[in-house]
């Protein structure tokens, strides 16, 4: 087991703990920057998806994971970004203005729904962003004159300062930078006072308050940060799916988003990025397993001679193919996760480190958690 | 001219009258008791005075300066800190964060620096640090620094948000029920920190508590309560010895 001598009070505010942290995370640029040059350009588009929900991801966790508040409506910024976005392009604004201001656009948006926040708390929460969120996507398929309604509008390709990003390897190598730039700031903010405001806000509001943290400032602040990275997320989604229609940005999307969230691991940023990994590449490994399935099933079958291996092999063809058999998944997973493992992705991750750092001495008990009955009424 | 002072001050929940006309001072660097039978509306003095609850009638007055209407978020600005009878921590984050939070009310650097981390920041992180780490030195925290709350126990939160309350920088720190859930020996390094704060730290301590062997213990004053009215005032044996004290304990 490793342990970090510290000698001084800065290196605790360090972005990474020690030099082997960091040489680790040197490792993974490394390999994330020359991924594209190995990889077929499918499997490079599909890691975008990676990237851009990784945003999303770190911009509820922010809200969720850090500040314990609840968004179901979080689709909803992520399509103000995305149309405004595309609508300034269509005026012919310069992409750095449009996107600047489709960013600001959706924090200022966050701020507004962000006030009710103040009053609300849990359930009430969630449900008065869902309904910010059925609104927004009325206004999406209404407000024609700015978003071509159903019908839907196209987005070009990305180009800026004059360089192309229409190359699907170029762009993603935008997204990452945004990724890089939003894991940044956010853990920027964490180390900081904001950020243990937010998690004192989390953990116990009357504490934070007599501490002297200002309730109605930081929830604003954090649900007005959580919309800005979403806004910047939805200008890259804009770009990368080519096309919007208000059908995208469902209450079904703000579900995913939250489970995204919650199957990486709520409170560390590590589990925004974890989460990404799992929603962005889920369908295309179920596409995947569609079609290899039952092909591969035949050949066994053939080989073998057991003919009902072909006809299982089709049995789970077909069932994957049935729609919403994806969401049953999804649904799936996210019970079994917060059955199983409440920490998510990034809580079984650090188990799984700290049994190989511990080797042989882990104990079991290590991460049993004793329950305490201490809380009574709080004060409201 | 008074450091501290709670000036006939009242409450209602509803027909329910909590607190009614309760008025004290508490000088400069003395410990303050309030006792009391279950229910006699100390608590709730505590929420009064971290401005937690609205007073019906009366005034606080803290420095000479009227903080009646003051919001509870700038008390601890002003140099009220507390605890709390139910432990109220951060709990899924370490100690050393839950304590550096309590450095909130001194928070000098902006969101923007926060966002880029300017070096400026980090300056005052370490400053921040090194007045944690004063009173980690003070209370012997230092081999729970990393731990999380969750993972401590009952006794370590206790002191744990002893700490917090002294890395606010308090002049004035309101302990609620300190010794509550501690066993004998816990309770009296309770008497010993309690006598460190007042006499070394020199902060002024305004205490409710059960316990009458620590409030004897460490109390320079005691002011007993009964139904939100204010029995008796004055030193412990004065107040223990205090015919109506008697009854509200014993009744009859």
């Amino acid at each position: 087991m490793r342990f970090a001598f510290k000698t001084s009070y800065e290196q605790d505010t360090n972005m990474f703990r020690d030099r082997i942290d960091a040489s680790w995370y040197l490792l993974l640029a490394a390999a994330v920057l020359v991924l594209p040059a190995v990889l077929p350009v499918y499997y490079v588009g599909e890691t975008t998806w990676v990237f851009i929900y990784a945003i999303t991801g770190v911009s509820l966790m922010v809200l969720v994971g850090y500040t314990g508040l609840v968004s179901l409506g979080h689709a909803a910024f992520l399509g103000i970004g995305a149309y405004a976005h595309a609508y300034f392009l269509s005026h012919g604004l310069p992409w750095v203005v449009s996107a600047g201001l489709a960013i600001f656009l959706t924090t200022a948006c966050g701020l507004v729904v962000g006030l009710p926040a103040l009053r609300m708390t849990g359930i009430y929460l969630a449900i008065a962003t869902l309904a910010f969120s059925v609104i927004i996507q009325e206004v999406f398929s209404r407000w024609e004159s700015v978003t071509h309604g159903l019908s839907g509008m196209p987005v070009g390709k990305a180009v800026i300062f004059g360089v192309s990003f229409a190359d699907d390897r170029a762009f993603y190598y935008l997204c990452l930078g945004f990724l890089v730039l939003a894991l940044w700031l956010t853990r920027n903010l964490l180390r900081a006072p904001t950020g243990r405001a937010w998690i004192a806000i989390r953990d116990s509001e009357i504490a934070a308050q007599s501490m002297g943290v200002n309730l109605a400032i930081y929830k604003s602040m954090a649900f007005a940060y959580s919309a800005g990275l979403m806004g910047l997320a939805g200008v890259l989604f804009a770009h990368k799916i080519a096309f919007l229609a208000p059908d995208i940005f469902t209450i079904l999307l703000s579900i995913q988003l939250l489970l995204l969230v919650i199957v990486g691991g709520l409170g560390s940023l590590h589990g925004a990025v974890f989460g990404a990994i799992f929603v962005a590449l889920l369908p295309p490994v179920i596409a995947i397993l569609r079609d290899s399935i039952p092909a591969s099933f035949h050949d066994v079958a053939t080989a073998s001679g057991i003919a009902p291996l072909a006809w299982l092999g089709d049995a789970i063809g077909n069932f994957l193919k049935k729609p919403g058999v994806e969401a049953g998944i999804f649904g799936l997973i996210l019970v079994t996760v917060i059955l199983v493992e409440p920490l998510g992705m990034y809580g079984r991750w650090v188990k799984l480190r700290i049994f190989f750092s511990t080797f042989p001495m882990y104990k079991r008990a290590t991460f049993k958690r004793q329950r305490t009955y201490m809380k009574t009424e709080r004060l409201r | 001219m008074s450091f501290f002072e709670a000036d006939n001050i009242s409450i209602n929940f509803g027909g329910i009258r909590a607190v009614d006309g309760v008025s004290f001072k508490v000088a400069k660097g003395e410990v303050f008791t309030v006792i009391g039978p279950n229910g006699a509306g100390k608590t709730t003095i505590f929420n009064l005075v971290s401005r937690f609850y609205d007073p019906t009638d009366g005034r606080l007055i803290f420095e000479d300066d009227d903080i009646t209407k003051v919001p509870s978020h700038r008390i601890a600005a002003l140099g009220i800190a507390r605890t709390f009878q139910n432990i109220e921590l951060f709990e899924h984050a370490t100690l050393l964060q839950n304590l550096l939070l309590a450095r909130h009310a001194h928070k000098k650097s902006g969101f923007f620096s926060e966002l880029l981390f300017l070096p400026s920041v980090r300056r005052l992180e370490v400053e921040h640090r090194e007045a944690v780490e004063k009173v980690i030195d003070f209370l012997d925290l230092q081999q729970y620094r990393d731990s999380f709350i969750v993972n401590l126990p009952y006794g370590v939160r206790k002191v744990t948000e002893l700490a917090r309350a002294l890395c606010t920088d308090p002049k004035l720190l309101l302990l609620d029920e300190p010794s509550s859930g501690l066993n004998v020996e816990e309770t009296d390094d309770m008497a010993f920190w309690i006598q460190d704060i007042k006499n070394l730290l020199g902060i002024t301590v305004l205490m409710v508590e059960h316990d009458m062997k620590l409030v004897s213990a460490v109390s320079d004053r005691v002011l007993a309560l009964n139904y939100g009215r204010p029995l008796a005032m004055g030193t412990v044996q004065e107040v223990q010895a205090h015919p109506e004290v008697i009854r509200a304990y014993l009744g009859g």
